[in-house]
């Protein structure tokens, strides 16, 4: 009680110019409607009170909570696991929180954009860029009549090019919306030249109201987006497809080594891979507790461990099933079949049948917006470049090194091998390894885009062995062109035959194939064929 | 690998202990103790979701007997594993039934198994109870529904985006996963948006296999969908595994709630808790349960499950409220009917109230499913949801749906004078 008192006479004497009023202002937000709130964040706001940022952006990530003991609104701020209070509008500690001693002041979907919307306006002339660009970001929907002068005087001091660009941008929506006449139409024309989703809803939206002069200029700024963006649709269906073709590459190239180079069906394949995706887990979760916030390092141990531990996991399978089991397909193919439902069981007891989180470093979330119509997600473009990276190293390897040498000696004439003093039963075993360790690689890649539970692997099987058939059996490059092919196709049919059907007509599109080419895209041709 | 003599002995073994069972105390065990059926997949894509409502029935049985029992006697669980598996869930249905001779059966997560053991329930006629929220149109005489129905979920969901609060929305994208549940959903929500004056146009449909991936090219068109200068919400009925890489893809490519809000009914605390939320803060979630909800009830249901599961944190969700009120229910009515005979329970649940997990009351209507309160929630950065917005009080699960003509003159009642699931007249007039 004595507290709810002095804190308005401390603040008098912070600030005395409007403490008054904006400690006021802020108890409006214990309201439980969240229109009453919205009023309330819009006079806080237009206050123009530079303390109010602090307790706005706590709202928005939801850390303003009120105290229960004496009703006061505080931020709740956690850091390295610990709680504390501060004062919504001076920052200083009001000592340790415990858990429920607070009450969240909640925010909705309505708010939060009320709220990025006044931040905006507050952080308009901040003296960090990254912040005024964030601000002129966040003004492009909200900006409303009012804050027209102020996001002109900004964009004419704005030194900064990038911010300048955004700024521009910004100020043109609020212009179509809120200026003069002539100012839409001026804006219409600069709009023109922003070719993105959001200025594409504000042209539609504009154009629902628009009369005359201003109907024509939104109509044809709106052509001119709309003809850009099926360009960039184009770009990005492309870099889609590529991104796909990706996946299936790195989870078809191991196979293309224990299948097509070895000749054996693998049906655990896909087992192989989700090991390497809780490896993954299991690494940063090691990680976490002796170096926490490493997660990038904890990403690039993983690589070799999940190579490790899928590897040796399939020199062990070799040695212990399949070789008793070479030129039997049929046996081979039940019993890694059943090997692959005791893998996942396994992995089910002892990790739990709930998915298991990866945490994704922070250079490979989010997206690059080449321009606002082109967006290329960062794990995407990860993913294809490890894929490039996997192949290239592979392929090097089965050219360039002994072991290499071998490998393509046994797979081509095993007795001739045998006869020059090759271990062949080690190279079968090394082989195997080989091909389930780059299954494990791709499981790191794949727990960055996908789940990592005991099902992870069985969603890739059937792909992977459509890849390795259709590009060609036992030929890196076929399971290359293949994979990026089908990635190709499936993409670029997605968009008008829908996922389910698109995925169909792949499959009859590769059976069909297969009748006119049963050895594939690139079929080996000589001894090696027949044997 | 098994030699033959193992086997033999084996083979001796169970032969002795089946002689034991019928020569000693054969009808006895059977009155001894009440058997519940559990069948649940542990294994298989639904052991995500449905490893956690076997845990939660051995849990209430564990607490029941601690208590005492039931009608004097252990209860004790018989647990299968039907392997999301569909048809192996009717044999593993008939085997509960015929062979364990269980009282009642908790079971089931996907529409695809429940229509799959519904004949083998109506046919020895067990009592089964569906924990999990589904598309309605049906109301079987062996089945209690203690999920949602569609307008316990679905449209109040819908009616939330399109209210001020909620956005505003005026275009929406039915997103799903193909099979019965969401198609069928989405009929319906196709129908409630006609009643509103929202056109075809403005509707966009897709569906995608189970365990979907790549998301790139949908998500790209619900932004192309959305960028048409009306405020555009998507629904999405997608299920199980798809969920993570459709959120991921979702954030990444910088889909803010505030733009494009989504609400999802099959993801719940569960789903979430492989995932890092900070993208989807904001995104919403439909159920008739949030594990977040204040209440008495709600925390003393948490701390029995960590204490029993052993994990602090792990996480409640929806379908286990409703296994929970199911089971509270059956224990009330078989006190009741003073028997667990299926034909006495049943008239003894009819009106059956537990309280649930969120401060009201779960009441047991004549059409077998449930009066729920509906919540809506928003994904926080903790994988929790924030309750929103509320109904007032419980609303009645409607089996029909009157937004599809052919169901809306449908009536499910199981008393006097209707016995009826699917009738346009009572089944008994004077």
């Amino acid at each position: 009680m004595l507290r709810r008192l002095l804190l308005p006479l401390l603040l008098l004497f912070a600030s005395p110019a409007f403490a008054d009023q904006t400690a006021e202002l802020l108890e409006g937000l214990k309201a439980k409607s969240y229109a009453a709130k919205i009023a309330v964040v819009e006079k806080l706001a237009a206050s123009g009170d530079a303390r109010v940022v602090a307790p706005l952006t706590a709202m928005l990530n939801g850390r303003l909570h009120i105290r229960k003991s004496d009703g006061l609104i505080v931020v709740l701020e956690k850091k390295d696991g610990k709680r504390r209070f501060l004062n919504a509008l001076t920052g200083e500690p009001l000592g340790p929180a415990k858990s429920r001693s607070s009450k969240k002041i909640r925010v909705n979907n309505r708010l939060r954009g009320v709220l990025r919307g006044a931040l905006g306006s507050l952080t308009l002339f901040s003296t960090d860029p990254a912040q005024r660009l964030n601000a002129a970001q966040s003004m492009f929907k909200s900006a409303g009549a009012d804050s027209l002068p102020a996001l002109a005087k900004a964009y004419l001091n704005e030194t900064n090019d990038g911010v300048r660009e955004a700024l521009a941008r910004t100020l043109a929506a609020a212009r179509l919306r809120h200026g003069t006449d002539e100012e839409k139409l001026a804006a219409a024309h600069i709009l023109a030249d922003y070719p993105d989703r959001g200025v594409r809803d504000l042209l539609a939206k504009t154009a629902q109201t628009a009369k005359g002069d201003l109907l024509v200029a939104v109509k044809q700024a709106d052509a001119s987006i709309e003809q850009r963006l099926a360009f960039f649709d184009i770009l990005q269906n492309l870099f889609q497809g590529l991104s796909l073709g990706s996946v299936l590459l790195l989870a078809a190239i191991g196979l293309a080594i224990t299948f097509g180079v070895m000749g054996v069906i693998n049906m655990a394949h896909g087992e192989m891979v989700m090991l390497g995706a809780y490896t993954t887990h299991v690494v940063q979760v090691v990680m976490q507790q002796y170096y926490p916030g490493a997660i990038t390092q904890s990403l690039l141990l993983s690589i070799p461990a999940a190579f490790l531990i899928a590897g040796l996991f399939g020199v062990f399978l070799e040695r212990s099933v399949i070789r008793f089991l070479y030129g039997r397909p049929l046996e081979t193919l039940l019993a890694t079949w059943g090997l692959s439902l005791m893998l996942q069981q396994f992995v089910r007891s002892i990790f739990g049948p709930t998915n298991r989180e990866v945490i994704a470093p922070s250079w490979m979330s989010g997206a690059i917006e080449i321009t606002g119509g082109l967006v290329l997600t960062n794990n995407r473009i990860c993913i294809i470049i490890f894929a490039v990276l996997v192949f290239l190293v592979l392929t090097l390897l089965i050219r360039y090194t002994d072991f290499g040498l071998r490998m393509r000696a046994v797979t081509q004439n095993r007795a001739m091998a045998d006869a020059v003093g090759i271990r062949s039963s080690w190279v079968d075993a090394l082989t195997f390894g080989l091909g389930s360790g780059v299954a494990g690689l791709a499981g790191v890649a794949l727990s960055q885009i996908d789940n990592v539970s005991p099902n992870l692997g069985q969603g890739y099987i059937i792909d992977s062995f459509l890849v390795v058939v259709f590009g060609g059996v036992g030929n890196l490059w076929g399971t290359l062109v293949g994979a990026l092919s089908l990635g190709m196709a499936n993409k670029f049919l997605e968009p008008y035959a829908g996922a389910v059907l698109g995925k169909i007509l792949i499959l009859v599109l590769v059976i069909l194939f297969i009748q006119k080419r049963p050895r594939g895209l690139f079929a080996l041709k000589g001894r090696a064929a027949e044997a | 690998m098994i030699s033959r003599r193992n086997a033999l002995n084996t083979l001796a073994a169970a032969a002795l202990a089946a002689g034991v069972g019928i020569g000693a105390v054969p009808a006895k065990a059977a009155e001894d103790t009440i058997k519940v059926g559990v069948l649940h997949s542990l294994s298989g894509t639904m052991a995500i979701s449905e490893t956690t409502l076997k845990d939660s029935v051995l849990m209430m049985i564990d607490n029941l007997n601690k208590e005492g029992g039931l009608l004097g006697k252990k209860v004790e669980a018989v647990v299968v594993d039907p392997a999301s598996n569909w048809p192996l869930f009717a044999e593993k249905a008939r085997e509960l039934i015929q062979v364990n001779k269980v009282d009642v059966v908790f079971g089931c997560w996907t529409s695809v198994s429940r229509k799959s053991v519904l004949p083998v329930f109506e046919e020895l006629n067990g009592m089964l109870f569906y924990p999990v929220q589904y598309e309605g149109e049906e109301s079987s005489r062996n089945v209690f529904y203690t999920g949602a129905a569609p307008n316990q979920q679905a449209i109040p969901a819908v009616e939330y985006l399109m209210s001020e609060d909620g956005g505003g929305a005026k275009r929406f994208v039915l997103l799903g996963t193909d099979y019965v549940y969401p198609r069928t959903t989405n009929k319906i929500l196709r129908a409630f948006l006609h009643t509103k004056g929202i056109a075809d146009a403005d509707i966009m449909e897709e569906y995608t296999p189970f365990g979907h991936s790549d998301w790139q090219t949908i998500v790209a068109n619900v932004k192309k969908f959305a960028s048409q200068g009306i405020k555009t919400a998507v629904v999405s009925t997608i299920n199980g595994d798809a969920n993570v890489p459709f959120y991921k893809e979702l954030g990444n490519q910088g889909i803010k709630a505030e733009d494009i809000p989504v609400v999802a009914f099959s993801v719940g605390e569960e789903e979430l808790a492989g995932l890092d939320t900070t993208p989807l803060v904001g995104h919403l979630g439909a159920w008739n349960y949030f594990m977040s909800v204040d209440a008495p009830e709600n925390d003393t249901f948490i701390k029995a499950w960590h204490a029993f599961i052993k994990d602090e944190k792990r996480v409640t969700n929806d379908p286990m409220e409703a296994t929970y009120i199911g089971f509270k229910m059956w224990t009330q009515a078989v006190k009741q009917a003073g028997t667990t005979d299926v034909d006495a329970v049943r008239q003894a649940m009819y009106g059956q109230k537990v309280k649930n997990l969120t401060g009201g009351m779960a009441v047991m209507n004549a059409n077998h499913h449930l009066s729920k309160p509906v919540l809506i929630g928003e994904i926080q950065e903790d994988g929790q949801f924030d309750v929103v917005w509320q109904t007032e009080g419980e609303v009645v699960g409607d089996a029909w749906s009157d937004f599809i003509p052919e169901s809306a003159a449908l009536t499910a009642d199981w008393t006097y004078p209707w016995v009826c699931g699917n009738c346009k007249k009572p089944a008994f007039t004077n």
